[in-house]
């Protein structure tokens, strides 16, 4: 591209792109050594550091079961998030009519509408039939706010699948379920597999419908992360965001590679 | 009779999440709109707010002052690096994809945590000035429109960078050399040629940005400290505070309605589905 492309005004942009870059890294910059302090308060350790706010959020239970109750609401509402996501995308690939382009359409409403609108509908709706501050109740949120991004990935990966392979199944003797376990999934694994990521990652980061429909029982690790900068800014919050760097890092490097290999493999 | 078989299964596979999906999705939506007519009188009470109310006035000038100047500026600067990307050799170009899917991918709370370790006024930025003796006392940068700006601009940055990148890897690379070649000057064949074929990418990831900025609210409640209150977080506290689910209702809808119109008129010039990323 360097080669192809040499006459771009390289300096002024060049600059400002590597600022923004570098803008971009600034948090992360400060988080992870600040997590290392010795002082009971935010600051970069200067004289030593110390694993104490490590050994806190291991030791300290609320910081345990955020996790837990984080991941457990987490994988639920993917499972479900999935099994809606991947019948709806191809139900309206299969049946391909104007009805099944405004159900795509619908389907993304989730994405479209502000948190806080959908916040204060779940938390009325809740209440009317008891699910506030319940797993039930935040797994199903978590689970529609998941659902349109199985059911863009997976009729993205349904685009490049050859209908004629159903086709084929089904004349040969399957049934329409069979073909769909035996011969559409397994071909679409990609698509349904990025889906489930994004919604298990949307429902990990959510923190606005949490504050409205959970209180005490339920109480996932952005909650416990958000009262952990509201109460006083300790620096076991620090600790646990390096954490989530971290697993962060590692999904990103373990993503880059596989589509490297995928990319090898073409 | 085999085929209509399948067919009517296949309208069994769209009809279940349909149904889930209105159950337990457009139901709560509607209950948002009714409140606000029904609550605490019925009528329209509640929207005429909407004109004489001044708290509202600022709140929303607020909102859309914060929400053009932090779209332009992650613009400008997701197009500086998405440029550099595209002229960068491979190896370099992974590195600099890395930094900006890292920052995609992190969670909202530790960026927001981060900010305020740097820019609270005994955080860090303020306690090196203070050391070095360049000032004496903490400058104001977070827990005010700047902080809630930077903090913004942090998080739109990456939704800048990736459609402007798709769309620029799409240019024809041969273009701009012809341009050069036909004695355009460097700055002539980027400003005539280039840009203005990047233009559809910066329109779309512009049009998304400023409809995602409206809808904010952990970064500007974490960062703005409740001195600079966007319309999501006034409406949360509406209800959390003031119990008053009139008026939060009604801006909700408000709020919905601004975000659906602006994406009617988008749908006009722009595909939409490549706007969300249905296409990619």
């Amino acid at each position: 591209m360097t080669a192809a492309n040499p006459s771009g005004r390289r300096g002024a942009s060049t600059f400002v792109a590597w600022i923004g870059l570098l803008f971009l890294l600034l948090p992360i910059a400060v988080v992870v050594p600040v997590s290392f302090t010795p002082n009971r308060y935010l600051s970069l350790p200067v004289d030593g550091w110390s694993l104490r706010h490590y050994e806190a959020i291991v030791s300290e239970a609320a910081w345990r079961n955020s996790i837990g109750d984080s991941l457990l609401v987490g994988a639920s509402a993917t499972v479900i998030a999935v099994v809606l996501g991947t019948l709806c995308a191809v139900g309206c690939w299969r049946i391909s009519s104007r009805l099944s382009e405004v159900m795509r359409f619908l389907m993304l409403a989730p994405i479209i509408v502000p948190s806080i609108v959908h916040a204060l509908g779940f938390y009325q709706a809740w209440v009317q039939v008891g699910l506030i501050d319940t797993y039930a109740g935040l797994i199903i949120a978590h689970a529609l706010k998941g659902l349109p991004y199985v059911v863009i990935s997976v009729s993205a990966s349904l685009a490049n699948f050859d209908l004629r392979l159903e086709q084929a199944a089904r004349n040969l003797g399957a049934t329409v379920t069979q073909a769909m376990y035996r011969v559409v999934v397994p071909c679409i694994r990609p698509g349904i597999l990025a889906g489930a990521v994004f919604a298990f990652i949307t429902s990990w980061d959510e923190l606005v419908v949490t504050m409205f429909i959970t209180s005490r029982r339920v109480y996932t690790l952005p909650k416990k992360i958000w009262d952990g900068i509201q109460d006083n800014i300790s620096p076991s919050v620090a600790a646990m965001a390096t954490v989530l760097i971290v697993v962060t890092l590692i999904g990103i490097v373990a993503h880059l590679l596989t589509s490297r290999r995928r990319q090898d493999a073409t | 009779m085999e085929r209509d078989h399948a067919t009517r299964t296949y309208w069994i596979f769209i009809l279940i999440p349909l149904a889930v999906l209105t159950a337990f999705y457009f139901y709560p939506l509607a209950k948002v709109l009714w409140l606000s007519v029904t609550v605490p009188t019925p009528g329209f009470g509640n929207y005429e707010k909407l004109l004489s109310s001044t708290a509202i006035h600022n709140i929303m000038l607020t909102t859309l002052r914060i929400g053009v100047i932090t779209t332009a500026l992650s613009l400008v600067i997701g197009y500086a690096i998405a440029y550099a990307m595209l002229q960068a050799p491979p190896e370099r170009r992974v590195w600099m994809l890395f930094i900006v899917l890292l920052s995609f991918w992190l969670s909202v709370l530790v960026r927001g945590f981060a900010w305020l370790t740097l820019l609270q006024s005994r955080g860090l930025v303020n306690t090196a000035l203070m050391e070095m003796g360049l000032i004496d006392t903490p400058l104001p940068l977070v827990r005010n429109e700047l902080g809630v700006v930077i903090g913004m601009v942090h998080y739109l940055i990456p939704y800048a960078v990736l459609p402007i990148f798709a769309n620029m890897q799409g240019i024809d690379s041969r273009l701009v050399p012809a341009a050069r070649g036909l004695g355009a000057s460097r700055f002539t064949a980027f400003w005539r040629v280039f840009l203005p074929l990047s233009m559809p990418g910066i329109i779309s990831a512009g049009i998304l940005l400023f409809i995602f900025s409206l809808g904010f609210y952990i970064t500007p409640a974490l960062l703005g400290g409740g001195k600079t209150v966007m319309i999501a977080e006034y409406v949360a506290v509406q209800i959390m505070e003031a119990l008053n689910w009139g008026t939060g209702s009604m801006l909700a809808v408000t709020l919905l309605v601004g975000v659906i119109a602006l994406l009617a008129a988008v749908s006009r010039f722009a595909n939409l589905r490549e706007v969300f990323g249905a296409k990619s």
